[in-house]
C-alpha cells in the first residue's frame, strides 16, 4: 500500500517534470526570439537593407550580404537538386539490392554524417586550388551542393518508396517503359515530398557558415557580386564578422541582420511543413 | 522501337553517373585529407602530433600537439550531452507516454525549430547572452570559455535526442506496454522499467548521432569557446576546438602550401575519424534496434 | 592428313546434312499446322512452370484459349492463378526471385523471345488489376495515358480514343461533363470501369484480369460483369476470380488451378455441373477454399 503511493508520487513529479523541460525548451526558443528582435528590430530600415559594409556600424548594411546569400541559394539549388534527384530516382529505381547500390547506400549515410567544415576543406583543395575557382560564387555553391547532396538524396528516396506499386503496375500494364513510369506517373505524386527535402536542405545552405569560412569567402566585400566569378559574402558571414567586433553598435547591426537571417530560415521550414500537410492531405489510397 | 531501347539506356548511365559523384565526394574527402596530412607529417612526427600538450603552429615558438584540440573538443561536446541527454530524454518520454497526442504532434516540429535555426545564431547567444548570465553568477568566468558554448550547443541538439528517442519508444510494439499496464506499473514504471530499455539501442544511437554533431559543430565554438588551445577540462577559461582551429586559420592569411595551412588538414581528419567512427557506431547501434522490432 | 580426315567424315557430313534437310521440311509442315492453329488460340501456355527463388509455384501448365471468349481461372489463395495471367503481359519480371520454364504464347507468338518488346505486348495485352488503381489525374489524362505513352499527341485523336474507350467501358454517361475531375474522385465502381477504358484506349487484342469486382459492392460488381460480358464481342478475356459465382456467370471456360496445378480445364458449364475431379468437386461444392 505504501510503496504504491509512493510509485504514484513519483508518477506524479515526473509527469510535472516532463511538462517543465518541454515548456522550458519552448520558452529557450521563444527567449531566443525575443531578444534577438528586441536587440535588432529596430536597426532594420531600407538604408540597412541597401548599405555596403562599412567600418562605422551606423553606415553600415547587408546589401552584399543578402545579394550574396541569394546567389549561393539559387547556383546551390540548380547545382545539388538535379543531381539529388538523379542520384535518388537511381538508387530507389535502377538498383535496388545490387551491390553497388548497397556501397552507395553507406556511402551517402557516411556523408550525411560528415561535419560540415570538412566540406569546405574539400572546396578549398578542389574548387579552390585545383579547379582554380579561388573564392568565388561558383566555389561556395559547389561546396555547399556537395553538403545538402545527401539530404536530398535521402528525402528523394523516400519520396519514391511511398509511392504504391499498383500506380507503377498500372503503367507498365499499358506499355510503359521504365522512365515512361518513373517520369510520368511516379515523380509527379513524389513531388511534394522531394520538394519538402529540398526545401529543408535549402534552408540549411542559408545559414551555413564555417564551410564558406574554409573555402575563404571574405566577409568584407565592399561591392556586390556581378558574376558566379566574383567574391562574395553571405548573412552568417556578415554576423560573425559583426559578432567578433567589441562595439555595441556593431552588435546591434549583428542582430538585426539575424533577423532578416531567422527570417529566410522560418519562411523556408514553414513552407517546407506547408508542402508537405498539403500533399498527405492530398494523398489519399 | 530501337531508339527508345536506346534512349532508356542513356537515362540510366545518366542516372549512374550522377550517383557516383557522391563515390567521387567521398575519395575527394578522403584524398584531400591524407594527400596534405600526409605531408604535415613528414615535417611533424605522429609521435609529436598525439603526444605534446601544446598547439602553437602560428606562433614563432611551434609546437604540434593536437591533443590541446581534443581536449577542447571534448570538453564543449560533454558540457553539450550533458544539457542535452537529460533534457532530450525526458522531454522524449514524456512526449510519448504522458502527453496528449495532440501537444506531441505541435510540440515535436516545434522543438525541431531549435535545429534548424542556424548555428551562426547560437553563437550570437552564447557570447551575447549566456556569458554574461555566467559571469553574473560566477565572476571568475572569462569572456571566451567552454561553459557557455557547450550549455548553447547542448541546447541546439536537444531536438536531435528528443526527436529520434521519442521515435523509437514510439516503435516499440504496443504489447509491451499493454503487459506492463495490465499489471498495475504507472506510466513512469512503463517508461523507464520496459520502454527505455526496450528502445535502448535506439536512443543510444540518437545519442551518439547527437555527440558527433557536437563535435562537428563549428560557429559556436568559434563565437564564444576562445582561440586558446589549453589541455585543461575548466570550463571557465578560453579553450579553442578542432573546428574552432580550422576557422581561426581559414580567417587568416596563412600561405598555401606552408606548413600552418597543412595544419588544417590534419586537424580535419582527426575531426573526420572521429565523427566517422561515432556515425558508424550508431549506424550499427540502430540497426540492431530495428532487427529487434521492425 | 588433312585429306584424310576430309574424306573420312565427308559420309558423316552428308548424312548429316540430308537428315538436316529432311527435318527442315518437317519443321516447316509443322509451323503451317500450327499457324493453321493460331487462327484459333489466341494465348497458349506449354509445359509452363514457375518458382519464386526456391519454391515452386506453377506444375506443367498447358492451356489453349480461343479468341473472343472468357476463361475464368479458379481456385484457392496461393494457387498460382494469378501468377499464371501475369505471365502473358510479363508482370511477373519485375520480382527479381521470379523464374519460369515453358512457353507462354499470345497469337502464336511466344511472348518471352529476346525481341519482343515488353512494351509493345502490354500494348496488345491489357491488364485489370483488383484493386482500382488510376493515376490521380483526371479522367481524361488517365484514359489517354496509353495513347499519349506511344507519342500520340493529337488532341482529336485522343478524344476520339477517351470517348470510344469510356463508352466502351460504360462510363461516358457517367462521365462526360466532368472529364476534367480527378479519378481519385470517382466512386470505387466507377474508378474500376476507368481502369477498363484506360486498358481499352490502347486497343488491345487480350484483356487480363486479376479480380477486377472482388474490392466492389454487388451492385457495382453487377455493372463491372455486365461490361465483360460485352467486351467478349473484340476482345479474348482471361479473367481470375475468387468469386464461383461470378465464374458460373460470366466465363465460357473455366480452370481450376490448386496448389500450383492446372487440375481440370473445360467449358464452365461442364465444369460446375460434373466436375472430372475429386478436387474440383470438393472445391466448387464449398468443401474448401
Amino acid at each position: 500500500m505504501f510503496k504504491s503511493s509512493r510509485n504514484r508520487i513519483i508518477d506524479k513529479s515526473f509527469q510535472v517534470i516532463g511538462l517543465a523541460t518541454t515548456i522550458f525548451g519552448l520558452l529557450i526558443l521563444a527567449t531566443f526570439i525575443f531578444y534577438i528582435f528586441y536587440v535588432g528590430a529596430t536597426r532594420i530600415d531600407w538604408a540597412f537593407m541597401t548599405n555596403l559594409p562599412s567600418r562605422f556600424y551606423a553606415k553600415a548594411g547587408i546589401l552584399t550580404a543578402w545579394t550574396g546569400t541569394i546567389w549561393i541559394f539559387v547556383l546551390t539549388a540548380f547545382s545539388a537538386i538535379p543531381i539529388g534527384i538523379s542520384t535518388g530516382i537511381y538508387l530507389e529505381e535502377y538498383a535496388k539490392k545490387t551491390r553497388l547500390a548497397n556501397i552507395l547506400e553507406i556511402n551517402i549515410s557516411n556523408l550525411a554524417g560528415v561535419p560540415s567544415i570538412i566540406y569546405g576543406l574539400l572546396g578549398l583543395e578542389i574548387f579552390g586550388r585545383f579547379l582554380g575557382l579561388g573564392r568565388s560564387v561558383l566555389a561556395g555553391s559547389f561546396t555547399l551542393a556537395l553538403l545538402i547532396l545527401p539530404i536530398i538524396i535521402v528525402a528523394t528516396k523516400e519520396s519514391l518508396r511511398a509511392v504504391p506499386q499498383s500506380l507503377k503496375d498500372a503503367a507498365y500494364g499499358l506499355g510503359a517503359t521504365k522512365w515512361q513510369t518513373i517520369w510520368t506517373q511516379v515523380l509527379p505524386v513524389s513531388f511534394s515530398g522531394i520538394m519538402t527535402g529540398i526545401v529543408l536542405a535549402l534552408s540549411r545552405v542559408v545559414g551555413e557558415t564555417a564551410p564558406l569560412i574554409v573555402i575563404g569567402a571574405l566577409a568584407y566585400v565592399p561591392f556586390v557580386a556581378k558574376t558566379p566569378m566574383d567574391d562574395f559574402t553571405v548573412l552568417p558571414m556578415q554576423i560573425f564578422n559583426w559578432i567578433s567586433r567589441p562595439q555595441h553598435g556593431f552588435i546591434v547591426n549583428a542582430a538585426a541582420a539575424i533577423i532578416i537571417l531567422l527570417i529566410i530560415v522560418i519562411i523556408l521550414n514553414g513552407f517546407a511543413v506547408f508542402i508537405r500537410n498539403r500533399a498527405s492531405r492530398k494523398n489519399n489510397w | 522501337m530501337f531508339t527508345r531501347k536506346i534512349k532508356e539506356l542513356i537515362i540510366e548511365r545518366a542516372l549512374l553517373l550522377s550517383a557516383l559523384i557522391t563515390i567521387l565526394t567521398t575519395l575527394g574527402i578522403i584524398w584531400v585529407l591524407l594527400s596534405e596530412s600526409f605531408a604535415f607529417f613528414k615535417v611533424v612526427s605522429l609521435w609529436d602530433f598525439l603526444t605534446d600538450p601544446e598547439w602553437t603552429p602560428l606562433f614563432t615558438q611551434k609546437h604540434y600537439g593536437i591533443l590541446s584540440l581534443v581536449c577542447g573538443t571534448i570538453l564543449t561536446t560533454g558540457i553539450a550531452i550533458l544539457v542535452a541527454v537529460p533534457s532530450g530524454l525526458t522531454i522524449a518520454v514524456y512526449l510519448n507516454e504522458y502527453s496528449t497526442k495532440r501537444m506531441r504532434n505541435i510540440v515535436k516540429p516545434l522543438l525541431e525549430i531549435l535545429a534548424a535555426i542556424p548555428s551562426i545564431v547560437y553563437g550570437f547567444f552564447a557570447l551575447i547572452v549566456i556569458t554574461p548570465v555566467l559571469q553574473y553568477f560566477f565572476p571568475s568566468v572569462s569572456g571566451f570559455n567552454a561553459l557557455s558554448a557547450g550549455i548553447v550547443m547542448g541546447i541546439m541538439i536537444i531536438p536531435f535526442i528528443s526527436s529520434l528517442s521519442e521515435d523509437v519508444l514510439n516503435a516499440v510494439p504496443n504489447s509491451l506496454r499493454e503487459a506492463s499496464y495490465g499489471m498495475g506499473a504507472t506510466k513512469f514504471q512503463t517508461s523507464f522499467k520496459v520502454l527505455v530499455p526496450a528502445a535502448s539501442s535506439g536512443i543510444i544511437a540518437s545519442i551518439i548521432l547527437a555527440i558527433s554533431r557536437a563535435i562537428g559543430e563549428t560557429m559556436i565554438v568559434a563565437i564564444a569557446a576562445g582561440q586558446q588551445p589549453n589541455l585543461t577540462l575548466n570550463p571557465t577559461v578560453p579553450i579553442e576546438t578542432i573546428t574552432a582551429y580550422i576557422v581561426q586559420v581559414s580567417l587568416g592569411d596563412v600561405p598555401q602550401g606552408s606548413i600552418a595551412y597543412k595544419t588544417i588538414f590534419a586537424a580535419g581528419l582527426t575531426l573526420f575519424v572521429f565523427t566517422f567512427i561515432l556515425n558508424n557506431i550508431s549506424f550499427w547501434v540502430n540497426k540492431k534496434f530495428k532487427q529487434q522490432y521492425v | 592428313m588433312d585429306l584424310q580426315f576430309l574424306s573420312e567424315t565427308e559420309p558423316a557430313v552428308k548424312t548429316i546434312g540430308k537428315n538436316l534437310t529432311q527435318e527442315k521440311q518437317f519443321m516447316a509442315r509443322e509451323e503451317k499446322l500450327a499457324k493453321k492453329e493460331k487462327k484459333h488460340y489466341a494465348l497458349e501456355s506449354h509445359m509452363l512452370n514457375a518458382w519464386y527463388g526456391e519454391k515452386k509455384i506453377l506444375n506443367d501448365i498447358n492451356m489453349k484459349i480461343e479468341a473472343n471468349t472468357i476463361t475464368a481461372l479458379i481456385g484457392p489463395s496461393g494457387c498460382g492463378k494469378s501468377t499464371f495471367l501475369r505471365l502473358f503481359n510479363r508482370m511477373n519480371d519485375y520480382i527479381p526471385i521470379f523464374r519460369k520454364t515453358g512457353d507462354i504464347l499470345v497469337d502464336g507468338e511466344d511472348v518471352y523471345q529476346k525481341r519482343i518488346r515488353i512494351e509493345e505486348l502490354r500494348k496488345s495485352v491489357g491488364m485489370v488489376f483488383q484493386k482500382a488503381n488510376p493515376f490521380p489525374k483526371s479522367i481524361y489524362e488517365n484514359v489517354a495515358y496509353g495513347l499519349r505513352i506511344q507519342g500520340e499527341k493529337r488532341k482529336s485523336v485522343l478524344d476520339l480514343a477517351v470517348e470510344k474507350s469510356l463508352h466502351q467501358a460504360s462510363l461516358w454517361d457517367e462521365v462526360k461533363d466532368d472529364l476534367k475531375k480527378n479519378a481519385m474522385a470517382l466512386s470505387g465502381g466507377q474508378q474500376q470501369r476507368l481502369c477498363i477504358a484506360r486498358a481499352l484506349a490502347v486497343e488491345p487484342s487480350v484483356l487480363l484480369m486479376d479480380e477486377p469486382a472482388s474490392a466492389l459492392d454487388p451492385h457495382s460488381t453487377h455493372r463491372v460483369e455486365s461490361l465483360i460480358l460485352e467486351l467478349k464481342e473484340k476482345y479474348t478475356i482471361l479473367i481470375v476470380t475468387h468469386n464461383l459465382h461470378q465464374a458460373s456467370r460470366v466465363s465460357d471456360y473455366t480452370g481450376f488451378f490448386y496448389l500450383g496445378d492446372l487440375v481440370e480445364f473445360n467449358n464452365t458449364k461442364d465444369l460446375f455441373t460434373h466436375p472430372k475431379k475429386e478436387q474440383t468437386e470438393n472445391y466448387i461444392s464449398g468443401k474448401f477454399g
